[in-house]
């Protein structure tokens, strides 16, 4: 199996090779303690001198699907995009506080941007397929600009990727043809087919059904549901309804503080905070 | 029956047309005034070179006056050189220049790039030649194609620069987070997603600014100078289209006034061709910039 370069040491040594996503099994695996994917504490984030995320401390954890919620500007965006430093974009942007990633501090010196994003991939709210490629070139375009050039590699890398967003069948003939061909929920599973392509840990989602219809809404659902027997999923979502069905953890962020983060069961019925049991019965936000 | 409260009055109704055909007529009449002058300059030019032009003006050297034939292979050659040296020289550092803009540097110090290229772009042709003149013809003690085309690639850094700057920042944000999140570094970001995307618009941009350089005269004069024969050395003086059309322009015989309406046809030519080129390119605006 191909990796990527400056694949970190300490993966390999965690996670015994991780073999074709595709074929792993699906029964899920006695874990005796509860494996951490992202180990955040005391972490601030201020755009200017707006504080954004004030004082978050959460335990997200690995092969589960956690779900963050709230109104409007509670921050639950940013938080995500702090989770692979994608916030550094925004200028202006400051953060403190520690955030790790398996282990490792994201923000520890020499620590490269890059070199995380290549472990917690990131889908968009607005499906972005590159307009001037194809629908197999969307999909390889993050290993060929890291380096993949084995063919074998890629080839089998493009079947796997594809099949894992279970956009497999609806594709296989016509992967020639641009990306932006799609309907809106192809496209947005021809996106998180490029992030899984890469084979990173854990995957980030940014509202990723906000634009599509409930059909393709479904599809999407579905597909965290067989991504989470391989990866981390962290999903930022509007819609409550969504947050019950498919998270196992549910995180209730509040005008940029962590309010709650419990079992998704017990967020949605029995919510320790009072602001929580508002917003989920829908009297706020 | 009273006259319904929505209907004007006859004399209202009357004084609103005319008012109405008024302004119509006036807006009618700016408009064909600005586009009057250049249905006379194709009018003129047909009529006063398409007479001149025949196949040897294509493939002859110019020749003496009151000898028949003769024509301006080696001008248009010599512009198409110029015009390919202008773009090794301007197409990189204005594309370069334009990614800078787009995607680096700091709010004020790219707002000071930002005047100075619009600065240069105002700078007359002239002082180009002489830039060009100094730098290259006065410390190789020879006028040449070289500093003919330099100075033509610098007039078209600012205006290549300043389009391709546009071009990018026409591209979604989305696009480069996309390509960022599966961690890919930020310069093969801009190269390879970025920048393909607005190729198009890039080009374009290219086409634009060779269409505007392509009939300057004046950054030639102290430079390329202009040549009768055929040139095959770059460190030479070297002829170009609106070089000769000036030079028989200037001059008192007929049978070269003649030539030059004729040269000043085909530049004319290819400059729409240009244009055109750039017409059909930022046709299809769906799919990439």
């Amino acid at each position: 199996m191909s990796t990527l370069p400056e694949a970190p040491a300490s993966r390999a040594a965690k996670e015994p090779a991780k073999a074709s996503p595709v074929s792993l099994p699906v029964a899920a695996q006695p874990v005796a303690a509860e494996e951490i994917a992202f180990d955040i504490a005391n972490f601030n984030l201020w755009y200017g001198p707006r504080q954004a995320l004030i004082d978050v401390t959460i335990r997200i954890p690995a092969k589960k699907v956690t779900a963050i919620i709230g109104p409007s500007g509670c921050g639950k965006s940013t938080f995500l995009r702090a989770l692979n430093r994608m916030h550094e974009l925004t200028p202006g942007v400051r953060i403190d506080g520690s955030l790790r990633h398996f282990g490792e501090d994201l923000y520890g010196p020499g620590v490269q941007a890059v070199a995380i994003r290549r472990r917690v991939g990131m889908v968009f709210q607005k499906s972005n397929p590159f307009p001037t490629m194809s629908i197999a070139e969307n999909v390889l375009v993050g290993l060929r600009l890291n380096g993949v050039r084995d063919k074998e590699v890629l080839q089998r890398r493009l079947e796997e990727s594809l099949h894992m967003a279970a956009l497999w069948d609806e594709v296989k003939d016509h992967l020639n043809r641009p990306g932006t061909s799609l309907s809106g929920g192809q496209q947005q599973r021809l996106c998180i087919a490029r992030s899984l392509a890469v084979q990173p840990e854990t995957l980030l989602m940014d509202e990723p059904c906000s634009a599509l219809d409930p059909i393709a809404t479904a599809k999407i659902e579905e597909l965290i549901q067989t991504l989470r027997q391989t990866y981390t999923v962290v999903i930022v979502t509007h819609n409550m309804q969504q947050a019950a069905r498919c998270s196992d953890r549910t995180a209730f962020f509040y005008m940029g503080r962590l309010i709650e983060f419990d079992d998704t069961r017990k967020i949605f019925t029995n919510p320790g905070n009072p602001q929580t049991e508002a917003y989920v019965s829908g009297r706020f936000g | 029956m009273a006259a319904s409260p929505y209907l004007p009055t006859p004399a209202f109704a009357r004084w609103r047309k005319a008012k109405s055909t008024a302004v119509t007529a006036v807006l009618v009449v700016c408009a064909l005034a600005v586009i009057a002058p250049l249905f006379l300059v194709i009018y003129f030019l047909l009529k006063q070179g398409y007479s001149s032009l025949d196949w040897n003006f294509f493939t002859e050297l110019p020749k003496p006056t009151g000898v028949p034939g003769g024509g301006m292979a080696n001008a248009i050659v010599g512009t198409m050189t110029l015009l390919a040296m202008a773009a090794v020289v301007g197409v990189p550092l204005g594309v370069f220049g334009g990614i800078y803009l787009a995607e680096y540097g700091s709010d004020l110090g790219n707002d000071w790039l930002r005047f100075a290229a619009d600065v240069l772009n105002g700078v007359p042709s002239i002082v180009w030649g002489m830039v060009g003149y100094l730098l290259l013809v006065v410390p190789f003690k020879t006028f040449s194609a070289y500093s003919g085309g330099v100075a033509l690639g610098f007039m078209m850094v600012p205006l290549v620069m300043r389009t391709t700057e546009e071009v990018l920042v026409l591209v979604p944000q989305s696009y480069r987070e996309a390509a960022l999140a599966l961690g890919v570094s930020r310069w093969k970001v801009i190269m390879v997603i970025v920048v393909r995307t607005a190729l198009k618009g890039i080009a374009t941009g290219v086409i634009v600014a060779m269409a505007r350089i392509a009939g300057e005269t004046a950054p030639l004069l102290f430079t390329a100078l202009g040549n009768n024969f055929w040139n095959h050395n770059l460190k030479e003086p070297i002829a170009a289209l609106p070089l000769q059309i000036f030079a028989y322009a200037i001059s008192p015989y007929d049978d070269w006034h003649r030539q030059a309406w004729a040269g000043a046809l085909v530049l004319m030519a290819l400059i729409l061709a240009l244009n055109i080129t750039v017409r059909v390119l930022s046709r299809d605006r769906n799919r990439t910039i």
